[in-house]
């Protein structure tokens, strides 16, 4: 999942450079690219015509800028679009003056309502609130049982009884009123937008509630159909907003956009992992540059914040500066991060990764890491800290030992001696962090409290002019050298993005008790 | 917190070292087909059970595959109901052209891209359509129309799409699939058909993950009539898979159905864990004779990755499409099977344990056209 339409684009209008705008031919040939891109992320073709329809305006008489290759220039149009489309106001719970609050969750089969209504409980118990689970899903074998148990792990009371929907949902109403619980979320069953008696029952359901919100769960890895199934649900029951969940997959997410189009509602939430605390507002430019198939930088740093040993990084990290990073320290780092999923999918989301390497295809083969585990795990502590002790008699001996030829431990031997090296040439770091993504990247993490990337030199690690809604590119590959960014995105940029930048600061901030 | 950053610049690092040991050599092959079972051939197709109010139901002789019911109305439309196939609301409109023009190749493409078919696999179909036209071997839209319908019908007629049952062993039919897609459901399902069919089942509640799982199979067992071995809430799920084929090595059945955790093909150690399940199951008595990989009709184009890595993972020998009563689309089904071989061998078209149906070819491109 690279760069591709970035690096297509560039092959489009890489040379155009000379001339002072776009023309209509230009545009008309990245237009079909960004179609291409837009219906590979399962954006609805109704959808992808009317946003293509949306960017070409943008693009037309647009004057080709100074600092950006016009292949950039238009992806960040894209971008920009679907931030647009996916933004808008972000919504704000506002709770009723006489509680409870009512929540209701609706959706197809397994788009994950009943693991989300626990995950919402626990987020209004995170924002003070007391809320109460209802589970109205009695259709489904063992969902009561299923809700009852997250609820526990989510700290709230859940309700339920074995009549009908309709009945069970008043009922639970009753209850929160008898034990003063001041946000009631219910859960229902998962249905078919085409089924009219059970779209029938969910209003029913939502007419005994008179819910304050009403909520579509849905997949982020449905296709086309989304558009027709969030048509349906907001006619039965004129949503209030969208949770989109899955999105720990690498489902590219284009029903987000089908979605926000039809619906016209805002992604409230979006839904990262199976545990309870894998939940979070929805970021527009975040989900704008997954669908691009940009990848989701941000989200990887939270991500890794959450799962890392953070001595052991620290660590690492130290050592690395210091150009003292052994293979040692190369095993601890692999199994950190391992906890991020696919090393393949994680390649595709850092900065800086050059051309060549993104277009091998390679699709990082995770039988790889685990066999230069185990080539490395073959090693003595000593071997592991001189690799060049490592005479042939040894390299036999670990070999045997990780089940791998002599070639491959010496490939991982040259490899890694390689590495060093680039790690500890000057402008290596700086050509790595350099370029937009990279820019965003250490703004981003800027943020926390003495950045060394200043110490550095590097542009753009102070964070104060990094724009969190910015391009997400790769602009500073080794390819094209270690420039740092020309005030990437910093300048010219419309005031509504910097509003959305406002608005987009408190993720961290929200997040309870993280030391900085 | 030393900034994450640098642990981050770390990664690059080790993916630098790793990318370089990758580009040597190993490119996954395209288009292989998975692996025959372990141990005998591939015998008897299974006869299977049709669902109790199908037409006056031929008996299928043991050996034959699935045949296509002679009876008058095709069963998936008929279960399909009032769901529109994403090519029907084109076909007036190219009917009505008489000609085959630049319209009509958009409008084909629109269509087989609403039916999630796919960007790649839509492109290629229309090429090769295209290129006949250009040689008069086909003429006006009718017969591209036509022509269409076969190149469908044959992407999806890759291998044999009859369940494998192995005689005189202790099969295992291992479920697979990332998360909400309807797995559990299908189990149940096949539990019911198999034992209607005459065969011995019995469940293995591997996964021991989400909550209230082992209690959701359990009440598909009780509605089958089957027994059903579970372990501890977070336990580990080979082992269940173990004590199951241990069991129904024990007590004579000859069939185990094991339902997995939903898993994203993504994360690594969850896709290690289902390769030790599927080892596990694997080991003797046990013989593993197909491993479905379970597929939500409405997914888009993730599903084609979907496939790619549990394929890898664990060699998977099927596809069960579910949720086709809500959609009657599933495309992405086209595109697995041309480029990973992966044949899709049975259709969910309902919660009701009643509502699992053979994949058959040529029924689901009508499905589509109409």
């Amino acid at each position: 999942m690279f760069d591709a339409l970035s690096d297509r684009l560039d092959g489009i209008l890489g040379r155009l450079r000379s001339r002072g705008r776009l023309s209509d031919g230009d545009i008309d040939e990245a237009l079909r690219e960004i179609r291409t891109a837009l219906l590979e992320a399962d954006v609805e073709i109704g959808v992808t015509r009317s946003l293509v329809d949306g960017i070409r305006a943008r693009l037309v008489g647009e004057a080709l800028s100074k600092s950006l290759s016009p292949a950039q220039q238009v992806v960040k149009a894209v971008h920009d679009e679907l931030v647009r489309v996916l933004g808008g106001e972000t919504l704000r719970i506002s709770y009723a003056p006489s509680p409870p609050t009512v929540v209701l969750l609706a959706g197809l089969q397994g788009s994950g309502k009943t693991t989300t209504s626990a995950k919402l409980a626990r987020w209004f118990r995170q924002q003070g609130r007391n809320p109460m689970l209802v589970g109205a899903d009695l259709q489904r074998p063992a969902a009561v049982e299923q809700l009852g148990i997250l609820a526990e792990q989510a700290g709230v009371p859940m309700f339920s009884e074995p009549s009908d929907p309709v009945a069970v949902a008043a009922a639970g109403l009753r209850e929160a009123l008898r034990l003063g619980r001041d946000v009631l979320i219910v859960d229902t069953a998962g249905r078919l937008a085409i089924d009219e008696e059970l779209m029938d029952e969910v209003r029913r359901v939502s007419g005994a509630l008179s819910p304050h919100y009403t909520f579509l769960v849905i997949d982020a890895m449905t296709g086309q159909d989304a558009v027709g199934t969030a048509a349906a649900f907001h006619a039965a029951l004129e949503l209030d907003g969208v949770i989109l969940t899955k999105l720990d997959s690498d489902a590219r997410g284009g029903a987000a956009l089908s979605v926000k189009e039809v619906v016209g509602r805002p992604i409230a939430f979006a839904s990262t992992g199976e545990r309870l605390a894998d939940f979070d507002q929805f970021h527009p430019d975040r989900m704008a540059s997954r669908i691009l198939g940009m990848g989701d930088v941000l989200s990887l740093v939270e991500q890794a914040e959450r799962e890392f040993d953070h001595d052991v990084a620290q660590d690492g990290a130290a050592r690395l500066l210091e150009g003292r990073f052994t293979l040692e320290d190369f095993l601890a780092q692999l199994q950190q991060v391992k906890k991020l999923g696919s090393l393949g999918g994680i390649l595709s989301l850092l900065p800086g990764v050059p051309k060549e390497l993104k277009q091998a295809d390679t699709a990082i083969d995770d039988r790889q890491v685990s066999q230069v585990e185990a080539i490395i795990r073959s090693m003595t502590r000593q071997e592991r800290a001189e690799p060049a002790v490592i005479d042939g008699a040894r390299r036999v001996r670990i070999a045997r030992g990780s089940g791998t030829s002599t070639q491959e431990v010496n490939q991982l031997l040259r490899q890694f001696k390689e590495a060093q090296a680039m790690m500890r040439s000057p402008g290596m770091l700086s050509g790595m962090l350099g370029g937009a993504k990279g820019a965003r990247l250490a703004g981003a993490l800027g943020r926390s409290k003495g950045n060394p990337l200043a110490d550095l030199g590097v542009a753009g690690g102070t964070g104060a002019t990094s724009d969190l809604g910015d391009l997400g590119f790769s602009g500073g590959p080794f390819g094209s050298g270690m420039a740092p960014p020309k005030g990437a995105g910093g300048g010219g940029k419309a005031g509504g993005t910097k509003k959305k930048k406002g608005g987009r600061v408190t993720p961290k901030s929200g997040r309870p008790g993280r030391p900085a | 917190m030393l900034a994450l950053w640098i642990t981050l610049v770390v990664l690059a690092v080790a993916l630098a070292v790793l990318v370089g040991l990758g580009l040597r050599s190993r490119r996954r092959s395209r288009g292989r087909t998975p692996a025959p079972p372990a141990q005998a051939p591939s015998a008897q197709a299974p006869p299977e059970a049709q669902p109790a109010e199908a037409q006056s139901a031929e008996a299928q002789p043991a050996e034959a595959q699935p045949a296509i019911p002679d009876a008058a109305q095709p069963e998936l439309r008929q279960r399909l109901g009032k769901t529109r196939g994403a090519l029907s609301g084109y076909m007036r409109s190219l009917r009505a052209r008489g000609s085959v023009d630049d319209t009509t190749w958009d409008e084909l493409e629109e269509a087989l891209l609403r039916a999630d078919v796919g960007l790649p696999t839509t492109t290629s179909l229309l090429d090769g359509l295209r290129g006949r036209v250009r040689a008069g071997e086909l003429r006006g839209p009718e017969e591209v129309l036509q022509g269409l319908r076969s190149d469908l019908e044959a992407c999806l007629t890759v291998t044999g799409g009859g369940l494998t049952h192995v005689p005189d062993a202790t099969n295992v039919w291992l479920f697979v699939g990332v998360n909400g897609v309807g797995k559990t459901t299908t189990i149940g399902k096949v539990a019911k058909q198999q034992t209607a069919a005459g065969r011995s089942v019995i469940l293995a509640a591997g996964d021991t993950f989400r909550a209230a799982a082992g209690a959701q199979l359990a009440m598909w067992a009780e509605r089958a009539g089957v027994e059903i071995v579970r372990g501890a809430e977070g336990g580990d799920p080979s082992a269940v898979v173990f004590d199951a084929v241990q069991r129904a090595a024990a007590r004579g059945h000859d069939l185990v159905l094991a339902d997995t955790a939903g898993r994203i093909h993504t994360k690594v150690n969850l896709i290690e864990e289902l390769k030790k399940i599927r080892r596990v199951a694997e080991r003797p008595p046990g013989t593993v004779s197909e491993v479905l990989l379970v597929l939500d009709a409405t997914t888009g184009q993730n599903g084609l990755a979907q496939a790619r890595q549990f394929l890898d993972a664990v060699t998977i020998t099927g596809v069960v499409l579910t949720k086709l009563d809500g959609t009657a689309k599933g495309g992405i089904v086209v595109a697995i099977e041309r480029e990973l071989g992966v044949p899709v061998k049975l259709i969910g078209v309902g919660e009701g344990p009643d509502d699992l149906i053979p994949f058959v070819a040529s029924e689901f491109v009508s499905a589509l056209f109409e």
